[in-house]
C-alpha cells in the first residue's frame, strides 16, 4: 500500500483554504465533484469546521458542480449586506442576508444535486447505515428525521444523508452524499446536549427555516462517501411530543406511496421512477414509527440493526 | 473570435474522443448554459461516442429531463386543442411545439417553457375565453402590462395554467404591431400546414424559417441565442434537401417584408454553425446594412452566455442589442417612458427582469 496520505480539506491550513476557495477549492461530496469558488470568510470558516474529512481533487478532473457565492456587487455590501449563490453563473435563488452564507452554500448544493443528478431516484430522506444494511427514513420537515439521524450518527451509525437518499436507477444501491446534517431550533440544543463533543458550524438565527446549525459528519463516513449500500429498511419516523414509542409495519403499498410523495424527481423519471421505487419496497423491511424519547429509539433501530 | 468548444462539437462531434476531462467539462457547462445539453446528448449518441462517465450522467441526466418534457408537452398540446375545438380556426402552432408536432430535427432534445400559438386577430377575444374557461388565467394583473401587450403587442399577456402551471401565448402575429415592418399574419395562417394524424396545424417550411429569423433578430435577450440558432441551422438543413426551397424562402422573405431577419439568419449560422447555404442565395438575400458593425455584436451575443466564451465586449454587444429590439419593436416616444418606467420597477425591486 502506498503511504501517501490523501489530501483532504483538513490537511489545509485556514489561511490556505481560503487562499484555495477564492481560486477555487475542488473536492468530493460523496460521488460528486465540486468547486467552490468565493470570497466569503464565514464559508471558509465552515468548510474548516465541516468539511475536514473531504478528499481533494487532482487537477484536471471533470466538475460536477461549479458552485459560487458572492456578494452583488452594488451599494448593498453596506447597508443589509447580502449573498448570492451561483451554479456556473446560474443563480437559482434571490440573494440571502449575507450572514447565511453557510446555510446557502448547504441548500444551494442540495439544490444542485436535487435538479441535476436523475440517475438516482432522489427521496427526501435522511439514510444511515449499520451492519450493511442502509436505513431510509423519509420525512417532511419537522418529523424529525434529521435529529434521530444526528443521534444515530452519534452512536457510531455511517452517515449516507440527513437530506437526500440517492437511489441509483442502475444498481438499486443507494448512494451516500455524507454532508454536515442540517439541525433546526430545538434540534440543536437536543444534540448537543446530547453529544457534547459534537463539532457545530456557526449556528444562524432567522432564516426561512428559523435557526438553522450544521453538525459535523463522522470522518469514517466521509471516507466512504463513495460506497454504495443496499437499502434494508423503510421507516417514516414521527416525533410527537410526549408520544410513547411505537414502531408499526406498514403495508408496502402504503408505503409505496408514501415515498413516492416524498421524491423530488418520481415523476420525471416515470416508468424507471416506478420500477425503482418498488424494487426498493419489496427489498425492504417498511415501518411508521412514532417517538418522542430518543434514548428508546436508538435501541429500537439498533435492535432492528440485527434483524 | 475563437470558435467556442460546443460549436466546434456540434461542427464535427467526433472530436470529442481526443478530449480530456476539463475539455468535457467545459464543453457540459457551455451546452447547459445554452440550454442545449440534451440536444449535445442526443448528437452525441446519434454519432455512438465514447464518453467519460461523469459527462455520461448530465448528458443522460438532461436527456431523462428532455424526454419527460416531450410527454408533457404532447398532453399539453391536446389539452389546448380540446380547450379550442369549437373556435372555427386551424390551430397552428408556433416555434418548439411546431418543431416537435412536425417531428423537426430541431426538437431533438429541446426543452423550453410556452406553447405559443398563432390565432386570427379576430378570434382573439373567443380564444382566451375559452382558455381561461379551460382553467388558464392571465399572468399578470399589473394594468399597464395588460395595456402594454393589448395595445403594442403580437400576443395577449403569457396565461398560465392554474392547475399544470404550463404557460401559453397567444399570438395573432410573429411581430409587434409597433414594430415598422409587421407583416400580414393572414399570409402566414394561409400557407399553414395540417401535422398529419392531428388536428394541429405549423407554418409552411419557409414560414417557419422566417419566424425563427425575426424571432432571433428582433430579440433583446440572447441567453437563449445560440439555441435559436441551432433551430435555424436544423430548419435550414433540413428543408433544403427539397428542390424549390432556398427560391421560395427568398420570395417570400420579400412578400413578408422580413428580408433583414433572413438575411441575418442565414449570415450567422453560416459563419457561427456552417449551415451549408449556396452561395448564390446568401449573396441574393444580401441588405445594405453595416455588417462590420452587425457581426461584432452579433458574433458575439449568439455564442453560449457562459463566461468561457465571452470576451470584453461581449456584454457591451448584448446591451446595444437590448436598446436595437426595443427601438425596432416600438417608436421612440414610446420606448422612452417604457424603458425608464422599467428600470424604475427594477429599481424598487417590483420586478426581476
Amino acid at each position: 500500500m502506498s503511504n501517501l496520505p490523501i489530501s483532504n480539506i483538513a490537511s489545509l491550513s485556514k489561511s490556505q483554504l481560503q487562499q484555495a476557495i477564492i481560486k477555487g477549492l475542488d473536492f468530493k461530496v460523496g460521488c460528486f465533484n465540486v468547486r467552490l469558488v468565493s470570497p466569503i470568510v464565514e464559508l471558509v470558516t465552515h468548510l474548516h469546521h465541516l468539511y475536514g474529512a473531504n478528499e481533494l481533487l487532482a487537477k484536471e478532473d471533470f466538475i460536477d458542480f461549479h458552485v459560487q457565492l458572492s456578494s452583488p456587487s452594488t451599494l448593498r455590501r453596506y447597508f443589509r449586506p447580502q449573498v448570492n449563490f451561483f451554479l456556473d453563473g446560474y443563480a437559482p435563488f434571490k440573494p440571502l442576508p449575507y450572514v447565511q452564507a453557510s446555510a446557502l452554500f448547504e441548500w444551494g448544493l442540495n439544490w444542485c444535486i436535487a435538479s441535476h443528478a436523475n440517475q438516482y431516484l432522489i427521496i427526501h430522506a435522511a439514510v444511515v447505515e449499520r451492519n450493511g444494511q442502509a436505513f431510509i427514513l423519509p420525512g417532511t420537515p419537522g418529523s424529525g428525521k434529521s435529529t434521530l439521524c444526528a443521534a444515530l450518527v452519534n452512536q457510531g451509525w455511517r452517515l449516507l444523508s440527513d437530506e437526500m437518499t440517492l437511489l441509483s436507477t442502475h444498481d438499486g444501491q443507494i448512494y451516500p452524499v455524507p454532508r454536515p446534517i442540517s439541525l433546526k431550533n430545538q434540534s440543536i440544543d437536543v444534540i448537543k446536549k446530547r453529544s457534547p463533543q459534537s463539532v457545530f458550524g456557526q449556528i444562524v438565527n432567522d432564516t426561512v427555516k428559523g435557526t438553522v446549525g450544521h453538525f459535523c459528519p463522522p470522518e469514517l463516513s466521509v471516507q466512504l462517501g463513495e460506497n454504495p449500500v443496499f437499502a434494508a429498511k423503510l421507516i417514516f419516523p414521527k416525533y410527537k411530543q410526549g408520544a410513547e414509542t411505537e414502531l408499526s409495519t406498514l403495508s408496502k403499498s402504503k408505503a409505496l406511496l408514501r415515498a413516492a410523495g416524498d421524491c423530488f424527481n418520481y415523476n420525471l423519471l416515470g416508468v424507471q421512477g416506478f420500477d425503482s421505487l418498488s424494487g426498493l419496497v419489496e427489498q425492504c423491511a417498511c415501518y411508521e414509527f412514532h417517538y418522542s424519547n430518543l434514548d428508546e429509539a436508538l435501541i429500537l433501530f439498533t435492535e432492528l440493526s440485527h434483524q | 473570435m475563437k470558435r467556442p468548444l460546443l460549436s466546434c462539437v456540434m461542427l464535427n462531434p467526433k472530436q470529442v474522443l481526443e478530449f480530456n476531462l476539463p475539455q468535457w467539462d467545459l464543453l457540459i457547462r457551455q451546452a447547459r448554459t445554452a440550454n442545449v445539453l440534451a440536444s449535445l446528448a442526443e448528437l452525441l449518441d446519434a454519432n455512438a461516442l465514447e464518453i467519460p462517465e461523469r459527462a455520461r450522467l448530465h448528458l443522460k441526466s438532461a436527456q431523462i429531463h428532455a424526454d419527460r418534457f416531450n410527454i408533457a408537452l404532447a398532453f399539453e398540446i391536446t389539452c389546448i386543442e380540446k380547450a379550442l375545438k369549437d373556435i372555427p380556426m386551424a390551430l397552428v402552432l408556433l416555434k418548439g411545439s411546431a418543431y416537435f408536432m412536425a417531428g423537426n430535427n430541431a426538437a431533438k432534445g429541446r426543452v423550453f417553457s410556452d406553447v405559443d400559438i398563432l390565432v386570427p386577430e379576430q378570434q382573439l377575444m373567443a380564444v382566451e375565453m375559452a382558455l381561461t374557461n379551460a382553467g388558464w388565467m392571465t399572468n399578470t394583473l399589473d394594468p399597464y402590462d395588460q395595456k402594454y401587450y393589448r395595445l403594442w403587442m403580437h400576443e395577449i399577456p403569457p396565461l398560465r395554467h392554474l392547475k399544470r402551471q404550463t404557460s401559453i401565448d397567444v399570438h395573432h402575429n410573429i411581430l409587434p404591431k409597433t414594430t415598422c415592418i409587421c407583416p400580414d399574419a393572414n399570409k402566414l395562417l394561409l400557407g399553414a400546414i395540417k401535422v398529419p394524424e392531428s388536428n394541429c396545424w405549423v407554418l409552411a417550411p419557409e414560414d417557419r424559417v422566417l419566424h425563427s429569423a425575426t424571432h432571433l433578430f428582433h430579440e433583446g435577450e440572447f441567453s437563449q441565442g445560440f439555441r435559436d440558432l441551432r433551430d435555424l441551422d436544423h430548419l435550414l438543413r433540413e428543408f433544403a434537401t427539397s428542390d424549390d426551397f432556398w427560391p421560395k424562402l427568398l420570395l417570400r422573405a420579400i412578400e413578408l417584408q422580413q428580408q433583414i431577419p433572413l438575411f441575418y439568419a442565414l449570415r450567422y449560422s453560416h459563419q457561427i454553425l456552417q449551415t451549408p447555404i449556396p452561395e448564390s442565395v446568401l449573396e441574393a438575400s444580401k441588405q445594405r446594412i453595416n455588417t462590420t458593425l452587425m457581426d461584432a455584436l452579433f458574433l458575439r451575443a449568439l455564442l453560449p452566455d457562459h463566461d468561457s466564451c465571452n470576451d470584453k465586449w461581449t456584454r457591451l454587444a448584448r446591451s446595444l442589442l437590448f436598446i436595437r429590439s426595443h427601438y425596432l419593436k416600438m417608436p421612440i416616444y414610446l420606448m422612452v417612458p417604457h424603458l425608464l418606467r422599467k428600470t424604475y420597477r427594477r429599481v424598487i425591486g417590483k420586478e426581476l427582469h
